[in-house]
């Protein structure tokens, strides 16, 4: 092996760890047991898997609370006439006489969105899955800051008391819309969840935002500073590479989104005039001239389009990862998905007027985004076909992780290709704001996302827990959803097409809409069957943590480091000395290699015979 | 009690499958299928994804048929007609793109499934095929990109001198409707003004004010450009009405705009759809509160000759509501100049207003 592979700055942040955790290396039981108050092993931790599980635990609850949301309001959409006195034990007065309430069910709408895209797509993916790989993957004893990591998770939680006690308050939730456009979000007379519950909610989003500021900021220092020996940049698995941009693009992003909702702030509580002006409501002419609404519309997107990036990306490492160890093969163009990532990492933050098209913004702008947001389909379709081509005479071993792995690609696409409508200027002025949009977010945002995440879990649930899930449960589980998903999704487009408005509380005054009473039944009993899908995964879940087969070290057999840990690593990760990394995490199927698999801490002295002819030097 | 009845159920159900469950994980550790890398069920999975693809495909296919004309309403503008050829083109490229790529990845799927002593293809990259599938997207994108960039501008452009305009003022939870009267110019109006009876804030100080008129809904003539003049007194709302293909944001405090020639009639489409009850409507389209799901209006397309007619009965606001005239022959309300209204005297000025946002 030769020194020179390794570079220096690698070598250099290194140190660091080995000195700080020497006590956690060499004396890892005691440290373990003795050091530690239940308090600050189990409550406020600073071990990154820990905390990782308290993120995966708060997502999991989050999203059951989402999807019970959105069972809600497709229970009103799919049976318009129906009574629903039957759910008055549940909502109390928001049921009237047997009807939901409009302006519940626009909190439902509200906070479903809110909850699905922030709380559990965001802190649920990116805070479980960057927290548990980047320190076992690049090669690190925790973070770089265990304590700022630990704060990140209790921010968090605070965020999220803060959203939830919002449910039950008099006047309800925020009700605006998960975008909280202003003057709606700003005026109480306007809609009563823009009293109390909108206050809520901002302040929620604010401590939302500090924990991923304190979440994104440890996840880059500690990609940059405490790899491995040996792990140079492009040695990095996917996921790390796509955990990396995901944090640089929230750095860059939230601090907006906190700007937006500060100026909001003000203007409903100290009287300023940032998005406010012309308004007449309750009887009387406001004192707020000169605002602007479009303004926060600016302000919110340029959060909001790199959020949908936030989002996916995580799951788009996720799913290299688990296809290339599951096929066999290692990923397709490992270069080009890097650079794929990273053109789609700059481009999410000019694309975020394609949400505006039609607000009265100055149509020049239009085309300008309109150019900009077709050219992302271009990272996008690379990223695809490199998947595609990783399946291709692979050698598939259909884990529950791959099958969902694959199910997002298939999703994925779904999603994706109706983008290239709604991305066209010309095109939106029909489809914004109707379901053809919600079908293509739904999809390729929200079940991708959520089947990256489910990818994940399946596969890293032996290093969380020790324990396997049950595969049976997992196939039942995957092909239940990802069937529910497209009879839910795919229906949404046609109604779409005719033009169908979302947000909407019914739709049966309309002559042009309501022909579409069927489809929403058919689209409202496949939602409830996902949603029943779900509890399946529940139960694998929380039984295989204390029941589930024993798992062995490396039960993939995979290439990347968090593998080679025992297989319930304690705090510091590795009993011992850290591997020094030597190659690639991609290294499947090599030819001449004894095994399918070569993980990355072999050196290419160990593996004479499979080395091709650029890493011969390397021996 | 039948409540009782369908927990004690659920109860029984769930031991059921709890009893199944731990049957079947009992006959995996006899079977050794328990420990076993790959099994029967990769086999069995491997299929599944081709049932999946082939009978979802056909599924879809069905009823995308099936629902074809329910989500095709008949289209009424000139520019729609031209959207909707573009979007069908659209379609029909990612419907391509579509079927190939999901084909691709549920066929690989099964055919690389698993099998005993059989190694995978130790590819890494290949920069050729690479660049191909990096430029093909880019070429075919440039080319969506420039049709709808053509339509866009046409659409978004100034509207022919020769328009009829109007106003549509959004509130919650229903649109207002003004007319220029026989002067062809909307006055000035002020959101300090809005009251009871003057809902939509008519300065009438303004002489171009004196002979607008207020509508119940929209009419428009056939085959003339109209010209709408949007403005929302409260929060946000969108105009939206599908069959013209239109939508544009009604935005308290930013005046915007939207113009369209529609090409058939409300008679003609009653009688196109066969439905007598037939009418364009317009939705909002933003969420604006408790009744954004009912604040609809009409829009009603005349033969032109049925448009002057309908147009030259309809008597001014300020004719209608002669104590709101006095009131402001009295007053001289000094607030009219503070805050310029949109009127279509002063499209200059608009149009740098819009340009500067």
């Amino acid at each position: 092996m030769a020194a020179t592979n390794i570079p220096t700055g690698g070598a250099h942040a290194q140190e660091a760890p080995h000195v700080q955790h020497h006590a956690a290396g060499d004396h890892h039981d005691e440290h373990e047991h003795h050091d530690q108050h239940w308090l600050f092993k189990y409550v406020f931790s600073q071990d990154h898997k820990w905390i990782a599980k308290q993120f995966l635990i708060s997502g999991i609850i989050w999203a059951f609370i989402g999807a019970t949301l959105s069972t809600l309001f497709r229970i009103q959409l799919g049976w318009p006439d129906a009574q629903l006195t039957w759910l008055e034990p549940l909502l109390g007065r928001w049921v009237e006489g047997g009807k939901l309430n409009p302006e519940f069910y626009l909190a439902l709408v509200t906070m479903h969105g809110t909850i699905m895209v922030f709380f559990v797509l965001t802190a649920g993916l990116s805070g479980t899955f960057s927290n548990f790989l980047i320190p076992l993957q690049v090669g690190a004893r925790d973070m770089a800051s265990g304590f700022m990591n630990m704060l990140s998770f209790w921010f968090f939680f605070l965020a999220g008391i803060i959203m939830f006690v919002s449910l039950f308050l008099e006047t309800g939730p925020a009700a605006a819309g998960w975008t909280i456009y202003p003057p709606l979000s700003a005026l109480p007379q306007a809609i009563p969840g823009s009293g109390a519950g909108q206050t809520l909610w901002l302040v929620s989003m604010a401590l939302f935002i500090v924990s991923q500021l304190l979440g994104g900021v440890n996840y880059i220092t500690t990609v940059i500073n405490l790899r491995t020996a040996g792990m140079s940049m492009a040695k990095l698995p996917l996921t790390i590479w796509s955990f990396f941009l995901t944090a640089i693009l929230g750095l860059l992003s939230f601090p907006v989104l906190f700007s937006a909702a500060l100026l909001l702030i003000f203007d409903r509580s100290f009287g300023t005039s940032f998005f406010l002006s012309d308004i007449y409501i309750g009887g009387e002419a406001l004192n707020h001239v000169g605002g602007s609404p479009i303004l926060f519309q600016h302000l919110f997107w340029f959060l909001g389009h790199p959020e949908v990036y936030i989002v996916i990306m995580p799951a788009m490492g996720i799913v290299s990862e688990v296809l290339a160890t599951n096929a066999r093969k290692p990923i397709f163009g490992y270069r080009a998905m890097i650079g794929s990532l990273i053109g789609i990492s700059l481009l999410s933050f000019v694309v975020w007027a394609h949400h505006m098209f039609v607000t009265g913004m100055n149509p020049f702008l239009g085309s300008v985004f309109m150019f900009l947001t077709l050219i992302i389909a271009v990272p996008s379709a690379v990223k695809t076909f490199n998947w595609l081509a990783t399946l291709w005479r692979g050698n598939i071993r259909f884990t529950t992780a791959m099958m969902f792995a694959i199910g997002f690609v298939s999703l994925f696409v779904s999603g994706g290709l109706t983008g290239i409508i709604l991305g066209n200027a010309a095109l939106d002025i029909q489809m914004h704001n109707t379901y053809f949009v919600v079908a293509h977010f739904h999809l390729v945002m929200g079940s991708s996302a959520f089947f990256g995440m489910f990818a994940g879990v399946y596969h890293w649930f032996p290093k969380m827990f020790g324990r396997m899930m049950d595969e049976k449960l997992g196939y039942v589980h995957f092909w239940l959803t990802i069937l529910a998903a497209y009879l839910v999704f795919l229906p949404m487009h046609y109604v779409g097409i005719a033009g169908f408005p979302r947000r909407y509380y019914a739709y049966t005054a309309y002559e042009t809409f309501n022909q579409f009473g069927d489809l929403n039944t058919f689209i409202s009993i496949a939602a409830i069957m996902a949603f029943f899908a779900q509890f399946i995964f529940l139960f694998n879940f929380v039984y295989s943590i204390f029941r589930g087969r024993r798992a062995t070290e490396n039960p993939w057999n995979s290439n990347t480091l968090e593998w080679t840990t025992p297989v319930e690593p304690g705090h510091g990760n590795w009993p011992g000395a850290i591997p020094a990394v030597y190659r690639w995490p991609y290294d499947y199927s090599k030819p001449g290699a004894p095994e399918d698999f070569i993980p990355q801490h072999i050196p290419y002295s160990q593996t004479v015979a499979s080395n091709l002819p650029y890493e011969k030097e390397m021996e | 009690m039948i409540a009782l009845g369908i927990l004690l159920a659920l109860v029984l159900l769930l031991v059921v499958f709890g009893l199944l469950f731990r049957l079947q994980i009992l006959t995996s550790i006899f079977s050794g299928s328990y420990v076993r890398q790959v099994g029967l069920s990769n086999r069995v999975n491997a299929i599944l994804m081709l049932v999946f693809m082939v009978v979802g495909m056909a599924a879809f296919a069905y009823s995308f048929i099936a629902n074809f004309d329910k989500m095709n309403p008949p289209i009424a503008s000139v520019h729609g007609l031209h959207t909707e050829k573009l979007f069908w083109i659209t379609m029909i490229v990612i419907g391509i793109v579509f079927v190939l790529t999901q084909v691709a990845l549920f066929v690989y799927s099964y055919k690389y499934q698993y099998r005993e002593g059989r190694r995978a293809f130790f590819y890494s990259h290949n920069n050729k095929i690479e660049v191909i599938w990096t430029v093909i997207p880019a070429i075919v994108m440039s080319g969506l990109i420039f049709g709808g960039w053509k339509e866009w501008t046409n659409i978004m452009g100034p509207a022919p001198k020769d328009s009829v305009e109007l106003e549509i003022v959004g509130k919650q939870f229903n649109f207002l409707v003004r007319y220029p009267g026989r002067d062809g110019k909307l006055g000035k109006t002020n959101f300090r003004l809005i009251d009871a009876t003057n809902e939509i804030g008519f300065n009438l100080n303004d002489p171009n004010s004196l002979d607008d008129f207020t509508a119940g809904e929209v009419h428009v003539p056939k085959g003339v450009p109209v010209l709408l003049h949007i403005r929302s007194r409260d929060v946000l709302h969108a105009v939206y009405s599908p069959h013209f293909r239109v939508q544009m944001y009604a935005v308290p405090g930013m005046p915007t705009k939207f113009w369209f020639i529609p090409t058939k009639t409300t008679d003609e489409m009653k009688a196109q759809t066969g439905n007598p009850n037939f009418n364009y409507e317009i939705a909002c389209n933003q969420i604006c509160g408790r009744g954004h799901f009912a604040m609809k209006s009409t829009i009603i397309v005349d033969e032109p000759d049925d448009y002057v007619a309908w147009y030259a009965q309809q008597k001014p606001f300020a004719e209608q509501n002669p104590d709101v005239l006095a009131a402001f022959k009295n007053k001289k309300t000094p607030v009219i100049d503070e805050v310029p209204a949109v009127t279509t005297a002063a499209p200059a000025a608009t149009e740098k207003a819009q340009a500067a946002l």
